[in-house]
Formats: structure tokens, sequence, C-alpha cells
């Protein structure tokens, strides 16, 4: 056509790849701004990665009962005229190296953590985006199971769960089935928060036209929930999903000091204060101290990163 | 075989619930509300023709326009677009193949692209959902064939919609509703959110096209002047009814009904030309509770016991009672 | 010649971000006097809200005044702290935004906030005030203003909101109004009152109004001047009859041109190719260069300074008899 039009020239011209788009994003500029951002990412960078590198990190596997020595036990850290090597941590009453069990717990700790939001915002998602998108009668039933659900603290529900798997299971769970049980009970107290978020932002993305197009070309409605909406909608779940695994890391560390959490056979960080617990009275403070010193900086550093990811994203707080 | 319209309103209604809450409801004593945002609309539109609807707010002229591609469902009446009913159940399989044929241009360039998929695959997505084309290839060829139509390039494709202004996302827009090779296309306010300059451009293509693709508009507008530049006949509503419906040049030379008159004598004079004006008054009524018989009496200077009471129908192109009577001369305002 | 009621002098306002310094606003004087309409219209980005901003102090960072000055009846008013251009923004210079609930505070009554903003600027009793609030309803059009006075903002349609705004600004006598987009919101219908509402205002109460809008036919009917905005510069400025039917600068003919009218016929309409440049593209020389079909070598590298022709100002090589291309004009 005759009176094509230009593009305006435009001196920043947007990088094509993805990586490229990333790197010039408002996001990545004002996460180099944010120095407490930065050692927040790297500190759970480090606790995520010791966690997968546990196993070749640790001098001792604190699993295998044949590593360990009962000589070896209530080791003071390695700074007290009672340390040894290679016990850094110093150990605790069946020998096993502090800080060796805090990386495997780590792991078991981040894994629940993980799971748990996998599930819960799954769960949530699908939930909030099916009420959103459909409304009326469904939106009602699916919004009062979540009122409901409000009512009772998570740890609550936690229990419940984990009373009532336990009744039909019988007694003693393996470890597998332990993880299993608090993945369920951590997604289940979790998902109402996604679901509300993301049932608000359809409510406001399936009033655009954009949807009114994809409807005229008869475009099946679960095409247009999962391929129009939900990826307009995910912005703000990413910043409940990091706020909550700090959270779902907590929950569980309550539930394993509690004693209906991870066994001392598989310890989370929370099986290990519990532990450490027991002994604190009696000068062992190193037991409990450094298992809770790991897991309060993880959270931290988590929370920090939420709280900064929360800000980034929305244009408006800046 | 006479002429036979492309598209066919007739007598399309649709009410709003617009009551509070069931338990409000029982708790205060409520009666259920009901808006009629259209009350009782018909026209037809010619192949090849652009038919406006102008009206200000709440005059209910985008809820016909969504009405007639299908977004909303009408509480009463029906569309016939090339003689298939849109609202029988029994003509399904037809009125699949007939979607493909309509389509639809939005107000907001802004809000009518998805704003995390690339140009191309909006503008795609109509080819692969009506499946008219299957090799990848070739559709990468339509879309940026598609896009040089609309004065974009074929590269512009790779781009995501905020990369583009306002005037270039309406572009893409049109593109998305040409793909499917739509043969009418329904235009909401579609150069209310663009500044004029880009404005001129948008109706230029839209002519242009009209032109080369024989397309049939209907063209929502409230803008008169817009509306005059593109359409042949015009219908002005009113609180939820076409007041006046007209062939376009002799709805601007010789309104009839008093609220067309009024709409023109509203309208900033760009031209300065110093025409004598009848200053506009009051507003439009709540249409929850509109007035009776003719809605337009409140503000009419000519209106009567009969117009307070008795809702004028449309005869010769105009409600009015003053008209149908005789008591107001046609001709008056010109 | 008497004083101007508002005199910008080359004003500069700049946006600082990270990809570095964009110029909203590059050097724009004008004047406005007593009992004068002056439309300030362009396109959006043509930084016409911007320059309403900064004459009322209201910039924010990351945007700053970076140059120039504005003199209200020959004070400087740009470099005055907060505080006291809070002061001369109340009492001197009333404003009128967009849309009215933003000027309005919803939990308070109509009267309320009327008899406040009075008595902070003048010295009336309680009961003075609200029948000065009573008389400023009824001269902006709202019928039984003695019983409307004690409603809320909500329980006015959208007309009558602007018109209780127009009100709220006219408290204080101020010597200016400045309008932003006053009409956008508003249907056709209702917009011709408050536009004859304001021109009245204007005249009555000898008032300088600043009219902002990018509706050419709002400043038709209401202006007395106009400057016409293109990237964060005048493109030409004069008497608004000559303007819109004379229009010299050819971004303005363009604008004229892309107007559909109601009278006359016209298949195709004028159209400028292109839009307007983000403020981080905007080319070197005269910004319109790229859109304009009298483009010429200069353009492309100096930038035209306004030049007197007749009644307008016009920022355009076009018109500087030393260079320009002699076919060209028209």
């Amino acid at each position: 056509m005759a009176d094509a039009i230009q593009a305006a020239p435009a001196s920043h011209s947007p990088p094509t790849t993805w990586t490229g788009r990333f790197f010039d994003s408002d996001i990545w500029a004002s996460f180099k701004r944010s120095k407490l951002t930065m050692v927040a990412a790297f500190l759970t960078a480090l606790f995520m990665a010791s966690a997968i590198l546990a196993g070749v990190l640790s001098p001792q596997d604190p699993f295998d009962p044949a590593q360990l020595e009962l000589m070896n036990s209530r080791l003071p850290p390695i700074w007290d005229a009672e340390g040894q090597m290679p016990f850094v941590l110093g150990t605790d009453e069946q020998g096993r190296d502090i800080f060796s069990a805090i990386l495997y717990g780590l792991r078991i700790s981040l894994a629940v953590g993980i799971l748990g939001v996998a599930f819960s915002a799954t769960l949530g998602i699908t939930l909030g985006l099916v009420a959103g998108y459909l409304g009326g009668t469904v939106d009602a039933i699916i919004m009062r199971i979540a009122d409901v659900q409000l009512t009772f603290p998570a740890i609550l529900i936690a229990l419940l769960v984990d009373g009532v798997v336990k009744a039909v299971l019988g007694g003693q769970l393996d470890e597998v089935t332990t993880l299993s049980v608090l993945v369920f009970s951590i997604g289940l107290s979790f998902w109402v928060q996604y679901a509300r978020t993301v049932r608000g932002s359809v409510m406001v993305e399936k009033n655009k036209d954009y949807i009114a197009a994809a409807r005229l070309i008869g475009l099946p409605t679960p095409v247009i929930m999962f391929r129009h909406v939900l990826p307009n909608v995910l912005g703000p779940v990413l910043v409940i999903a990091t706020i909550n695994l700090a959270l779902a890391v907590i929950t569980e560390a309550t539930l394993s000091f509690l004693g209906t959490g991870m066994p001392e056979t598989m310890p989370s960080l929370g099986t290990l204060i519990r532990i450490g617990n027991n002994y604190l009275f009696s000068g062992e403070w190193w037991i409990v101290a450094f298992p809770g010193i790991a897991l309060a900086v993880l959270v931290l550093a988590i929370n920090l990163l939420g709280d900064w990811l929360r800000d980034a994203l929305n244009p408006k707080l800046r | 075989m006479t002429e036979r319209s492309y598209v066919e309103v007739k007598d399309l209604r649709r009410e709003f619930d617009v009551s509070k809450p069931w338990l409000n409801r029982v708790l205060e004593g409520g009666e259920k509300q009901y808006l009629k945002a259209v009350d009782g609309v018909s026209f037809s539109i010619a192949k090849g023709e652009t038919f406006a609807l102008v009206g200000e707010s709440g005059s209910g002229k985008s809820t016909v326009a969504r009405m007639v591609v299908g977004l909303l469902p009408p509480t009463n009446g029906e569309v016939v677009i090339d003689g298939v009913s849109m609202s029988s159940k029994a003509a399904l399989a037809e009125r699949q193949r007939l979607r493909r044929r309509i389509q639809m241009i939005f107000q907001d360039p802004y809000a009518s692209l998805n704003p995390r998929w690339q140009v191309d695959r909006i503008v795609a997505e109509p080819i692969r959902a009506f499946r008219l084309i299957e090799r990848e290839k070739e559709i990468t060829d339509r879309v940026g064939e598609l896009l040089t139509l609309v004065g974009l390039h074929p590269a512009d494709g790779k781009k995501y919609p905020h990369e583009f202004s306002g005037g270039q996302r309406q572009r893409v827009a049109i593109a998305r509703a040409l793909a499917s090779n739509a043969e009418f296309i329904v235009c909401d306010e579609p150069t209310s959110a663009l500044d004029v300059s880009v404005q001129a451009q948008i109706l230029n293509l839209m002519r242009d096209l009209q032109d080369r693709l024989g397309l049939t508009y209907l063209l929502i507008s409230h803008n008169l002047a817009v509306v005059r530049h593109m359409a042949s006949r015009i219908g002005v509503m009113y609180l939820g009814r076409i007041v006046e419906i007209s062939n376009g040049r002799e709805l601007f030379a010789h309104p009839k009904h008093p609220y067309t008159r009024m709409l023109l004598d509203a309208v900033p004079d760009v031209g300065m030309t110093g025409r004598q004006r009848i200053p506009v008054s009051g507003e439009i009524p709540n249409p929850i509770s509109p007035p009776s018989g003719c809605t337009f009496n409140p503000r009419c200077p000519f209106a009567n016991e009969r117009c307070r009471a008795e809702i004028p129908p449309l005869l010769g192109g105009v409600a009015c009672h003053a008209i149908h009577e005789g008591r107001l001369a046609v001709d008056a305002a010109a | 010649m008497t004083q101007p009621v508002l005199s910008v002098r080359d004003l500069r306002v700049e946006f600082v971000t990270r990809r570095g310094i964009l110029k909203a606003i590059d050097g724009i004087s004008f004047d406005i006097a007593k009992g004068e309409v002056l439309g300030v219209v362009g396109e959006s980005g043509a930084g016409k809200s911007v320059t309403g901003s900064a004459v009322i102090g209201l910039i924010d960072p990351p945007g700053r005044i970076a140059g120039g000055e504005v003199l209200l009846s020959g004070m400087r008013i740009d470099n005055l702290p907060p505080e006291e251009m809070r002061r001369v923004r109340g009492k001197r210079i009333g404003m009128i935004f967009q849309d009215p609930l933003t000027s309005l505070n919803p939990l308070y009554r109509v009267s309320e906030q009327l008899i406040e903003t009075i008595r902070t600027h003048t010295n009336l009793s309680a009961s003075g005030a609200r029948k000065r609030a009573i008389d400023l309803l009824a001269e902006v059009g709202i019928p039984a203003p003695e019983r409307r006075i004690d409603s809320y903002p909500h329980e006015f349609s959208g007309g009558m909101r602007q018109r209780v705004v127009i009100a709220l600004a006219l408290c204080a006598e101020p010597e200016l109004i400045i309008a932003d987009e006053p009409t956008t919101a508003l249907d056709v219908s209702v917009q011709a009152q408050i536009i004859s509402l304001l021109k009245r205002l204007g005249r009555e109460h000898g008032t300088a109004i600043m009219l902002v809008t990018h509706d050419m036919g709002v400043i038709a009917e209401t202006a007395d001047r106009v400057a016409v905005m293109y990237a964060g510069r005048i493109a030409e400025i004069g008497p608004v009859r000559d303007v819109v039917q004379n229009p010299l600068h050819p971004y303005a003919k363009g604008l004229m041109g892309a107007i559909p009218s109601l009278e006359s016929d016209t298949d195709r309409l004028v159209q400028i190719p292109g839009s307007m440049p983000r403020l981080s593209a905007i080319p070197p020389g005269c910004p319109f260069n790229p859109r304009c079909p009298y483009v010429f070598d200069r353009c492309r590298v100096e930038r035209p300074e306004p030049i007197q022709h007749s009644e307008h100002r016009v920022a355009c090589h076009l018109y500087d008899q030393s260079s320009a291309p002699s076919e060209a004009v028209a």
C-alpha cells in the first residue's frame, strides 16, 4: 500500500533473543540497583546449590549408620578447644556431623518446600482460573470452599492431613510417604492465596478485547483459558510462590519440630532443631544453633527476594 | 430475486440484570432490577455498504455490536447474516462456517491484542483456528501478506504489541480480522482511542480495504464527523432505541429527530463557519429508570403529553410523535 | 502592552531515566493575557499535559524543570519552594482535570469541599462562605444549588461533576485556570455545555485560561489563540481563526486536514504518515522532518526557531525567507 508507514525510528531497539530481552528489562535493571537483593539471590542460590550437592560437599553421610562413631558424639565446633576435624560445626549425640546434617536437612527442607509450592500453585492457579473465567455457580462454590479453608491455620490443616493419613495407613510411615504427606498438606493449606489472586486477575483479563477476539474465532473455552488468559495472570503468582516457598519451608520446619514431620532417620532442618532443642540446656548449643541459623538465613533470603520481585513486577509501587 | 440484505437485525433486545446480590435483596428488601440496554433495534445492511450506529454513552450501540458478532446472546430478536440466523439452534454447522466471515475491530488497541504474543502469532491465530492453511510456511507467507496489506512490514511480525504505537496496533487488529477472509467487520469505536492524524490513517485504510476486498462494515461510533465520513447509512441511537435512521447525506443535511438535531448542534465547529446553533440542554437520564414514553421527552423542546406517555414507533426513518403528527417540520433545522 | 497573566519563557522539562535524559518539553514560550483563552493542542506525546503540569509546579521526579521560567503576573513561580507553590496553586491558579473524580474527595460533601477552599483563601465567615459556594454552583449552572450543595460527588452526573470542579477552581477567584482535557470524558452534548460555560466564565471574570486538549473542535469553539505542539515544542502559535483556517506549519496543516468534517465531503482524509516520535527518539533538526512532505536539507540538521509570520509564529524553515526553497511554501 502506498501509504505504508514506517515504525518510528527508535534509538534503542529492543533485543530479539529471550536472554537479550531479559538483560534489557526493567526487572534486571532493578535487580542490579538493589545490593540487598543481590545478596539475597546469592544466598538463595548458595543454599540451593549446597542442597543439590550435599552428597559431594559433606564430609559424612549422616543417614549411613556405618559412618557414625559414638566416640565422636557431642563434639563442639572446630574453633572450640575440644573441636575436631572434620566436624567443623560439631556433632550431635549420635556422632553425626552437624554441617553434613544441615546440608542434607536443607535438601529435605527445600524439596518439601518447592514441591509443596508447586502443588499448591498448580491447584490454586487451576481453581482460580476456572472460578474467575467461568464465574457464576462454579465460582461461588470454589471461592466459598476457599473462604472456609482460610478460617483454619495452615498448621492445623497440615496436622489434620497428617493425622488422617496416619490413621488410614496405620502407625509409623516410611520416609518417602512422610515427605509426600508433608508436600500434600502444605500444598493444601496454601492454595487459597493463589486461587484468589489468579481469580482476581482473570476477572480483569477476561473482559479485555483480546479474549473477545479469541472467542470470535470460536476457540473452545479451555483453550482460551490456558492459552490466552493464563500467561497474562502469572506475574503476581510468581511473587506469591517465592514468598510461599519461605512459608512452606517454615511450615515444614514447624511440623518436623512438633514431631509430625520428617523422622530422625531422614531429618530436615526442623527435625534437626527439634533434636538439638533437647540438648540446649545441657550446654551443647551448637546442635540447635547452626540448623536454626541456616533455616533463618534461608527464609530471610527467600523473603527478601520475594519482596523485591513484588516491587519490581508492580511498577506502581516505584 | 430482489436484492437481499447481507445483514438483517430484527427487533434486537438485551436486558442486563443489575440487581443487588440475592442476599442483599433478601435483607434489604430490594426488587430485581433490569437495565434495558437495547430495546427493539432493527436495521439491515447491504453487501459492501457501511452502516453506522451513532450515539452517546449509554445508548446501547456497543451492546448491539456485541450481539451482532455473537459475543453476547440477545434477550430477544435475531441477527440474520447472509440468510443464516445466528440464533437458531438448528443451523449450528452453518453458523460455524459463517463465523469465519464475521470479525470485529475493537476500540482499545492496547487491550485487543494479547500482550504476551508476538504479532505474527496473533495474526495467524484465526488462520490456524479455522484451519484455512495447513502448512506452516504458507501461514507465514499469508501473515506477511496481511501485515503488508494493512501498511506494516512482514518483519514487524516478530515484535510484541507493546513495541507498536496505538495506530500500528490497530493495524495489527485489522490484519487479524482479515486473516480469516472475513467479509463483514464490526468496528466498535475503531479510532476513538487514537489521535486525529492516526485516526485519518486508520479511516483511510478501512476505506481502501473496503474498496479492495468488498467488505461490509457495521461502524459504531460516538463521533458524528467520523460517521459522516465513513457511512452510507446511519442509525442514531438514544437510550437503547434507534430514533432516526437515514442515508448519510440526508441525516446531516436534514436531520429530523430533535435528538439528532441537538447532537449535530453540539459538535464543535472545527471549520469555524459560525453556523447558528441551538444550545444543548440536559443530560442523558439513568438507563435503569428511563423516562416513560419517548425517552428523549425531558430534553425535547417539542414534547407534549403523548410524548410522555407513548413510545413513538420508527416510521419513515424517524421515531418522533412531533414529526409524525406534523407538529415539527422536517426541514426546520437545515 | 499590559503584563500577561502567564508568561512562559523557554521552558524545558526533562525526565531522567536509566536510558538517558528524555526531553519532554524542549524550549517553549508563550503568554496568556487577562481574559484570554489559550488553547494548547497536540496529539499524545506532544507534551501538552506536561506543559500544564510544569506551569502549576506539579512535575514529579524523575521529571524536572531543566530550564526557562514561568511568570505569573510578572512573579516568577517555577522556583518557589513547594509550600509557597502550593499556596499559589490554590489561590492564584485554578485547575480542572479530565476526570472530575480526581479533583473531588468522594468522602466529603460538595459543600464541605467548596466552603473549606473558600475559607482557606478568603476571610469569609462560615455562613458567608456557604452563600458564596451556592452562588458559585448557580454560576456554573447547577440547578437548585441550595439543595444540591450538600450532596456527595457520586450523586452528580459526569457533566454536573465537572461543573462542581469548575466551581471549585473558581473559589479563590484565580488569575489563571489550567484546564487539562476538561471535556474529554464527557459526551458531545454535555461537552458543548461545559465549553460554553468555560468561555463565559473567562469572559466575565477576566480569568486567563490555558485549555489543554487533543480536540481541535473544542479549541476552535473556545480559544482565542492556539498553540499547536509537536514533540515537546510549539510548532505554531497564533489567533485561533487563522490557525484553524489557514495553518502554516506542515504539521498543523496535516492535523487540520486529518479531521473529518461535518460540512464538506472528502473521499480521503489528509493523512500524516508515521506517528509522533517517542521521547527517546526525537529526530535531530526539526522534529517533524521525517513526516514532513516539504522537508529539505536544512530541516534535518538545524532546529527551526519560531518566526513571526503575519499574526502567527511558526517554527518552520519554510517561512525563513533566506533559506526556503521558494516553490515549497503553499
